[in-house]
């Protein structure tokens, strides 16, 4: 009974999006709006099953996901690692905090024809982008983090005599946790949106090179077969880590 | 490297002879990579088609500066950016108030919000150029549609958690609905919008740059494209040098304007 009552209000919740497929599926259909700028519902759907069928999009779909997770990875670990640097080395801090404090606020994008220059067309110029991009909002979570951790539980772990990396394992880097939980996450978000647009802009294989690809030639149903994929997939990719992200911090509760 | 065990040593010297080394220090970091990239560029190790000298990029920016490139191709950028974030900043207030005061713009808003924000929304600048073509609304279009969702996200949060205590005696004291809005709710939810202003800021930029390398024309990541395709180097890192410039000035100021709207809030004397 409450699962059905609960299964009937998340079907509530997400009627509006429902409605806007409808909408959209009604307003090609009776060609209110031009068939080119927004083909139906029902043949973009059509031509995301050719595009499965022909390969085309696990193709496209693995180069784009090689390339996302290898800056990803990159990115998360050598960020943490500076991050938590610099919280426990002074000296550290001093020297990189200006560095992050410049790059920071730098608008990504604007390395994309930098990465091109110095490694190609190809993966490495999209992996370093993608490493580039992400690691700074990671470096600061968990820079963040390990600052806040509690000085009462580094003194007891010390007056207990734990040694230096002990209770850089042991009590510094679970008390980052949170916080750099929640860097990595603004990094995913900006690693699709890196990957998207570095991918458009110069690439030969990959979901934005599809997308840039299919739209040139005219063949709009099946862009926005690419583009409502890669869509779900940065909606599932978010959905997915918060639920990690939960389990990895179970402990606090 | 172990200078965690003694945090007081900084006591030993007076306060202005500590802000001095520190103020010298920030800018010492940064004295050393530029010098280390004018240095490696000069030795060799790289051609200066991957590493032009950043003495070069600077010469390669004044020409950009005398020539009138550069003030329109910031100002272009500044202008699509700045215009992008005012629509964001006051339409997604307004949706997220309209979503905070009302049944069924909730009802209608919340799925799209929370499929919408984690979504790589630049995936849709394609489908905005086929439909709006390749010029500035377009390139505003994808902006908001990319920098809005935070400031909607951060409303909703902020009027939720504003304390009722507040608004009953306000209503108590005969305030109207509108005055509780106005005078109530949205100064103590300010500092989560702008939390959710100062999120979609950068946004505004990095999509900016990438509208305008993708479309083409004037503007800072249109001239950038330019340069990279006639493998003009100088002009991709002075590029990024103006891009970054622009990109610090406006995260600064945004933390300023922050700082003033919020100077009777406890954060502003907080920090310092």
């Amino acid at each position: 009974m409450s699962t059905l009552a609960r299964i009937g209000r998340e079907a509530f919740r997400y009627t509006p999006l429902l409605l806007i497929a409808l909408a959209w599926e009604t307003v090609s259909r009776l060609e209110l709006v031009s068939t080119t700028a927004l083909p139906p519902l029902s043949e973009v759907i059509a031509a995301w099953i050719d595009m499965l069928k022909s390969g085309e999009l696990q193709n496209n779909g693995a180069a784009s996901f090689y390339r996302g997770v290898s800056g990803l990875v990159l990115a998360i670990g050598i960020g943490a690692v500076l991050g938590i640097g610099m919280a426990w080395w002074k000296t550290a801090n001093i020297l990189l905090s200006p560095l992050v404090e410049i790059f920071y606020p730098l608008p990504k994008s604007a390395l994309i024809p930098v990465t091109v220059i110095w490694l190609g067309f190809g993966d490495g110029s999209k992996i370093l982008l993608i490493f580039l991009g992400c690691m700074l909002p990671v470096t600061i979570g968990a820079f963040n983090g390990a600052r806040a951790s509690e000085q009462v539980l580094v003194w007891s772990a010390r007056s207990m005599g734990a040694s230096k990396l002990r209770m850089l394992w042991d009590v510094v880097v679970p008390g980052a946790m949170p916080e750099l939980l929640n860097g990595i996450r603004t990094a995913l978000a900006l690693s699709f949106i890196l990957l998207v647009s570095s991918e458009l802009i110069v690439a030969q294989k990959g979901f934005g090179y599809l997308i840039g690809y299919l739209g040139a030639n005219g063949n709009y149903d099946a862009m926005y077969a690419v583009v409502l994929t890669v869509a779900f997939l940065g909606f599932a990719a978010d959905r997915i880590y918060l639920v990690i992200t939960k389990r990895v911090l179970a402990w606090r509760e | 490297m172990a200078r965690v065990e003694q945090p007081d040593s900084e006591r030993m010297f007076p306060v202005w002879a500590f802000t001095l080394f520190s103020g010298f220090l920030r800018v010492f970091s940064i004295l050393v990579l530029l010098a280390a990239w004018e240095i490696l560029a000069q030795s060799g190790a790289f051609t200066p088609f991957q590493l032009p000298a950043f003495s070069r990029v600077v010469v390669r920016i004044w020409q950009d500066a005398v020539t009138g490139d550069l003030l329109i191709n910031t100002g272009l950028t500044l202008y699509r950016a700045l215009v992008s974030f005012a629509i964001c900043a006051v339409l997604g207030v307004a949706i997220g108030v309209a979503m905070s005061r009302n049944k069924i713009a909730h009802w209608f808003f919340d799925p799209i919000v929370s499929v919408g924000f984690p979504m790589p929304k630049i995936a849709f600048l394609p489908v905005v150029i086929l439909w709006l073509g390749v010029y500035d609304v377009s390139k505003i279009s994808i902006i908001v549609i990319d920098a809005i969702f935070p400031v909607i996200a951060a409303t909703v949060i902020a009027i939720e958690g504003v304390e009722q205590q507040l608004i009953w005696s306000a209503r108590n004291m005969g305030a109207s609905n509108r005055q509780v809005l106005t005078q109530i709710v949205l100064p103590a939810a300010l500092p989560q919008i702008l939390t959710g202003l100062q999120v979609a800021l950068p946004l505004t930029l990095i999509v900016a740059v990438v509208a305008e390398m993708l479309m083409g024309g004037y503007g800072l990541g249109g001239a950038m494209m330019t340069a990279s395709r006639f493998a003009n180097s100088p002009g991709v890192f002075a590029g990024i040098v103006e891009i970054a410039a622009i990109g610090y000035v406006l995260v600064k100021a945004m933390a300023l304007i922050r700082h003033r709207l919020l100077v009777w809030h406890q954060e502003s004397t907080e920090r310092s």
